[in-house]
């Protein structure tokens, strides 16, 4: 089965992109490359800091563009893998092998089967 | 209000922890039906916890828990029948008070141990079951431990009990012709839960598994002492606890066996294992949990006194591979072969063992360090950062990546801790 891993960071742990770099960056590419040589990487992307986002809704025909993420929430989303595993239990093995997992959380997801049209 | 101070409160949580599994076996033990056991202790206990701190704690605590919870049972069993609604069970408490059993009641918790390590009970559940069943653990934090999520675990619980109903697993000691086999599987369901405990460091102990495994070695050691297996695993346990206060630094940093400050070790906790592997060892019958027992056991010599106890320790685990070949041992021998400078024995051990260790972050963790002894920076680098990815643990993916654990000497030790085989779970 296919499994989104939506990574979500505190603000002290995205704030370590700068203040810890190699650090941080050492844990992320550790993670990245076990799961790339286990071979389940369907695809994915990390994502530049929060404040690089802009937030559109269009409300009544009304366009509202703002500067910023679509919540103001305490953990921000950082990135996200999709792969393939066997079941739940191994989506969750390797959610809690991400750095995040303990400055922040995972999410994990099925993502929808291929519609046949 | 959470009330520490008031003693019905402490005194109805103190029987929680400590009679819950010897009341629920003997509030099962005929009808076999755990779950509908579970309703009618929780029942009690809530009564118990909502009366004891203004009506004072009964004579005894675990007699009145039973009678109030067998009520509640022959309530809960008159509803299924009938559809009627049954007296309140609250009118029935004073009468209760005077009509209480002041004997000891009967500790069945053995057979109720057998009962759900049962063989027709699937293997990967034995553990969860025995926590929540013996302990009453509830089922998310069970989950949390076993990584699996909260509804699945709840889930195979149910099922676990309703199998356990329906297919009529006995409540009974099995015959002696069996009873090894079934004591061994009770020792891997407890090894199982300790496992899941071990990699838990945070301080708050409402999550500590390591303890309730602890709680049940000692429970399965004293109910059934004729086994020196079961002593074997209560030390096991007991000498590798014993270092939990050493295995992380003031920063919450990694701090490998052969870095800790041996000091910080409990010394009761290591003489209550060494005593009790010296006991096991008296009955002659060695076994794997023995030999497990042992190796830590020299560990901790080797931290006491200095000396080089890696030959006697690569004959330990051959012994324990003669036994139980598991992927834990055979990955804990390659990193005592490098201890004994044999690293071209160590590497090529590890190689024999690739192709079933993709994701065993032990594996990678022994291979960085062979690796690192043997002159091959670039592979030993490589091979630490696939083994800190496959870390589920903060501070000892940070260990695995600092400059430190390639540097030093014997500090592959870094990634073994004690009970791997548990964690990766093959006994033979």
């Amino acid at each position: 089965m296919q499994y989104a891993l939506i990574y979500h960071e505190t603000a002290a742990e995205l704030a370590r992109r700068d203040s810890d770099t190699s650090a941080y960056w050492g844990a992320w590419d550790a993670y990245m490359g076990a799961m790339g040589a286990a071979g389940i990487m369907r695809g994915g992307a990390g994502l530049l800091a929060p404040d690089t986002a802009t937030t559109l809704r269009i409300s009544n025909g009304d366009w509202q563009v703002e500067d910023g993420p679509f919540a103001d929430t305490k953990e921000k989303l950082g990135g996200f893998v999709v792969i393939e595993v066997a079941d739940l239990d191994a989506a969750l093995a390797w959610a809690a092998r991400a750095p995040c997992a303990a400055a922040g959380s995972v999410e994990v997801r099925p993502t929808l089967p291929p519609q046949a049209n | 209000m959470r009330a520490a101070a008031n003693p019905g409160f402490a005194a109805a949580e103190a029987a929680a922890r400590t009679a819950y599994g010897r009341l629920l076996a003997l509030l099962s033990r005929h009808s076999r039906d755990i779950a509908a056991a579970e309703d009618a202790l929780a029942t009690a206990l809530a009564q118990a916890l909502a009366r004891w701190p203004d009506d004072g704690v009964p004579a005894n605590p675990d007699a009145w828990l039973f009678t109030v919870a067998r009520r509640a049972l022959g309530h809960g069993r008159a509803r299924a029948a009938t559809a009627l609604a049954a007296e309140p069970a609250l009118s029935l408490l004073d009468a209760e008070r005077a009509n209480i059993p002041q004997a000891d009641l009967p500790d069945e918790r053995l057979k109720l141990l057998f009962v759900c390590t049962h063989p027709a009970i699937a293997a990967r559940i034995q553990a969860p079951l025995m926590l929540q069943v013996v302990l009453g653990l509830d089922a998310a934090r069970i989950a949390a431990a076993f990584l699996v999520s909260p509804a699945a675990m709840s889930q195979a619980l149910v099922r676990a009990k309703a199998r356990i109903r329906d297919a009529g697993v006995p409540f009974t000691v099995p015959p002696p012709q069996e009873r090894p086999a079934r004591l061994a599987a009770i020792r891997t369901a407890i090894y199982a839960a300790y496992g899941a405990g071990w990699e838990q460091m945070a301080a708050d102990q409402a999550s500590d598994l390591a303890g309730e495994a602890l709680f049940l070695a000692r429970l399965l050691t004293a109910l059934a002492p004729d086994d020196p297996e079961n002593a074997g695993l209560l030390a096991l346990i007991l000498l590798c606890e014993a270092r939990r206060p050493a295995r992380r630094d003031a920063q919450g940093g990694f701090v490998p066996l052969d870095r800790q400050d041996v000091t910080l070790w409990h010394r009761t906790l290591i003489e209550e294992g060494e005593a009790a592997l010296r006991a096991a060892a008296a009955l002659g019958q060695p076994g794997r949990f023995q030999l497990e027992a042992a190796i830590q056991s020299l560990h901790n010599h080797q931290r006491f006194t200095g000396a080089d106890l890696s030959a006697p320790l690569i004959g330990l685990y051959d012994r324990l591979m003669d036994v139980a070949p598991s992927i834990g041992a055979a990955v804990a021998q390659a990193a005592a072969f490098t201890a004994a400078g044999a690293a071209p024995a160590a590497l090529a051990a590890l190689d024999a063992l690739a192709e079933r260790c993709g994701d065993h972050q032990p594996w990678w963790a022994t291979r960085a360090r062979v690796l690192a002894v043997l002159g091959d920076a670039d592979a030993a680098r490589e091979a630490a950062s696939r083994a800190a990815g496959l870390s589920h643990d903060p501070a000892i993916r940070r260990f695995l990546l600092s400059q430190d654990f390639l540097g030093f000497p014997p500090a592959w030790q870094a990634a073994m801790p004690g009970p791997q085989q548990a964690n990766e779970g093959e006994p033979a």
